[in-house]
């Protein structure tokens, strides 16, 4: 096992497709890494620069104590679970299984006593003299996580693992990984683009956009405090609300709400605020005026969507074009209550907000202003 | 079921049924336009093939007759054995079927070699030499011959089986044919396997070809027809009697004064059997042989 680390690696594909843009990370020995961010953003690029399967244009990449960008696959020892499994069509699961260790001129016996230990491990003792074609999506997914761990690689690489599995599943694979990962230890770099998945694997995770690391920390502290508007809007469901506000003389205005925020500097700023902080009275707390669009009761909790006097802030990470709701330039506003709150669509209230529960960010650089 | 006629039963083993057609019995003679122009075709193309088979049980006389004789007065199966006794027919079969296995082997395995660096290396000039390889296609044999000829001779083969083998052992439809089939294999196994440790070679050998059946049974199908039937260069660079092919081997029956065409064609009818045969077990590969013209990039 080894820690892994990219050094200002940067690679550009034919065509001047920056796919990573000076990466800089370093993934400490055993450590479970999530390379998280929208679908483009480079996270398969970087797991392949690790795997040898790409050649970084500039930049170094550490495996250990080695410097690997002119090692081959073959002698890089990491292993990789692909988003399609790649799973030998042609090869029994044992085979499957045996394969890397086969080419790695594993004595028989040897093989066959780690198989027998892995595919125990991971439930496949009867599917071992099945095909690929013959097993489900659960069974192959463990297959190529198989084939992957039974080698005991110095480091293991995901990219988005569970997303061809349907909703369940997932949950309960994401719980399996977790606790192989707590048994093996190996160093783990796993990509996604489902946030659900970054906050809950990892020990820390890395947040991508165009190639470049946002952000880089444990996952409730990157949800806690994003360190730009991106990170903000990419992590958390539903996102953080933006409205656009402006700062004058420690004084925060953005549409209907006001509140204090000592030393900062005058300028236009976004606003945030997560959908849980928010509360359905105001009592002291700053406020702004909200009306109830459409109500979602989801049992443990109720979500709540509608709007209020200002204008929304673009982030970069939205999933895709949402039409803005135009309708006298008023923002969007989600908030999540407790499931005891009744409240009806087209219902005007105030909602609450502790002012240590907002978030402001430059709206020039998007950077996060403490 | 129980009144299916002769003349069906070997059409139905042939055709299976799609696996949307329902029982293959029930849909018995449906008639189509097509039948217009398939059924005078076929006569067409059975014909030559039948008559070969008659002429070859008949006298030499019999064979000069006009109008055609179409039903002999005896069966002579002795012509059959007649060939056999009067020329090496035996070892002109045996030549052509150890030409034919290496050329195929050959080809097999020098295309698959250049196919996958065609399809998955990158290298300097790649696309460049992959279309000057395609376009010796275009490159008529008549016109490679005499080169040919010439450096063989340099290499001391002329007369040998070997001048038969090493000049074909691989060849541009075949690198072309292994190159496309192979761009189509999800590159992500490749991926996983080199990781796994395998090598270039490994990955090649161990999962690309394994996958790659119908298109390696194609190849060594067409080259198989090809090499058979070759004629004009066994026919220049082969002299010696013992060394002959089938093809070359059958010309000794058509003399300059007399042809003896009942032998000639007992002759030709044995020189197909292992063609038949090979269409019968790989049919449909030298369907998917013919249908490459057309392939898929
Ligand atoms: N082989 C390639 N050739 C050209 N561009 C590529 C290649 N692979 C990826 N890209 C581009 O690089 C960017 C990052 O891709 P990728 O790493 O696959 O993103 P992600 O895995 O985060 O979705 C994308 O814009 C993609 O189109
Ligand atoms: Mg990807």
């Amino acid at each position: 096992m080894a820690e892994v680390v990219f050094d200002g690696v940067t690679k550009v594909f034919p065509g001047e497709t920056v796919a990573l843009d000076d990466l800089t990370l370093e993934i400490a020995d055993g450590e479970f890494m999530i390379l998280v961010g929208p679908s483009g953003c480079g996270k398969t690029t970087a797991l392949r620069c690790v795997a040898g399967l790409e050649r970084p244009t500039r930049g170094t990449i550490r495996v250990g104590d080695r410097v690997v960008n002119d090692v081959t696959p073959r002698d890089r020892d990491v292993a990789m679970v692909f988003q399609n499994y790649a799973l030998y069509p042609h090869m029994s699961v044992y085979r499957n299984l045996a394969f890397g260790l086969r080419q790695r001129r594993v004595p028989k016996a040897e093989i066959d006593r780690r198989v027998r230990e892995i595919s125990a491990m991971l439930g496949l003792d009867d599917l071992l003299r099945r095909r690929p074609a013959q097993l489900s999506g659960g069974q192959r997914q463990r297959v190529a996580m198989g084939r992957a761990l039974v080698r005991e690689p110095r480091a293991f690489l995901l990219d988005e693992p569970l997303s061809n599995l349907d909703a369940k599943l997932r949950v309960q694979m994401r719980a399996e990984l977790k606790r192989l990962h707590a048994r093996l230890g190996i160093t783990t770099i796993y990509v996604t683009h489902d946030q659900t998945e970054a906050m809950t694997l990892g020990d820390r995770i890395a947040v991508m956009s165009n190639g470049r690391l946002q952000q880089l920390g444990a996952p409730q502290e990157v949800y806690d405090h994003p360190a730009n508007l991106f990170v903000a809007g990419f992590i958390g469901s539903p996102p953080m609300n933006l409205v656009r506000g402006r700062a004058e003389g420690g004084r925060v205005v953005a549409g209907d709400l006001t509140f204090e925020r000592s030393r900062i500097p005058d300028g236009e700023v976004a606003v945030g605020i997560r959908p849980e902080a928010l509360s359905p009275s105001a009592d002291g707390t700053p406020s702004f005026e909200f009306l109830v669009d459409v109500v979602e009761p989801l049992g443990d909790e109720v979500v709540v969507h509608g709007t209020t006097t200002g204008s929304t802030v673009e982030t970069g990470a939205e999933e895709e074009e949402v039409p803005t709701q135009v309708e006298g330039a008023r923002a969007p506003i989600t908030a999540r209550f407790d499931p005891g709150v009744r409240l009806a669509p087209g219902e005007r209230l105030r909602l609450g907000v502790r002012p240590d529960r907002i978030h402001v960010f430059d709206l020039r650089t998007g950077a996060a202003i403490p | 079921m129980s009144e299916r006629t002769l003349f069906e039963a070997p059409v139905e083993a042939i055709l299976k049924p799609l696996p949307d057609e329902g029982e293959p019995t029930r849909r018995r003679f449906l008639f189509s336009g097509w039948h217009l122009v398939l059924l005078p075709l076929a006569v067409v193309m059975i014909v030559p093939l039948l008559w070969m088979l008659i002429t070859s049980v008949e006298t030499l006389n019999e064979t000069r007759h006009f109008p055609p004789i179409l039903v002999p007065h005896q069966i002579r199966w002795q012509n059959y054995t007649q060939v056999l006794r009067q020329a090496p027919f035996a070892r002109w079969m045996l030549n052509t079927l150890i030409v034919t296995t290496l050329v195929v082997i050959g080809n097999l395995f020098f295309c698959s070699l250049a196919g996958y660096a065609f399809a998955r290396f990158r290298f300097f000039g790649r696309d460049v030499v992959f279309l000057l390889v395609l376009a010796t296609l275009m490159v008529p044999f008549q016109v490679i011959m005499i080169p040919t000829f010439l450096i063989v001779r340099k290499l001391g083969l002329i007369d040998t089986l070997w001048a038969l083998v090493v000049p074909n052992l691989a060849g541009a439809f075949g690198i072309f044919l292994l190159r496309q089939f192979f761009r189509t294999l999800p590159i992500e196994l490749e991926e996983a396997a080199r990781i796994d440790g395998a090598s270039r070679l490994g990955v090649l050998f161990k999962i690309v070809l394994p996958l790659s059946g119908p298109a390696l049974a194609t190849l060594a199908v067409v080259t198989f027809l090809w090499t058979w039937n070759d004629f004009l260069w066994p026919l220049i660079t082969l002299y010696t009697p013992t060394h002959y092919t089938l093809q070359v081997g059958l010309t000794t029956f058509q003399g300059a004064h007399q042809t003896n065409t009942h032998l000639l064609m007992a002759a030709n009818v044995m020189s197909m059997v292992p063609v038949l045969l090979l269409f019968f077990l790989a049919q449909r590969y030298f369907i998917r042989g013919i249908a490459t013209t057309g392939l898929k990039g």
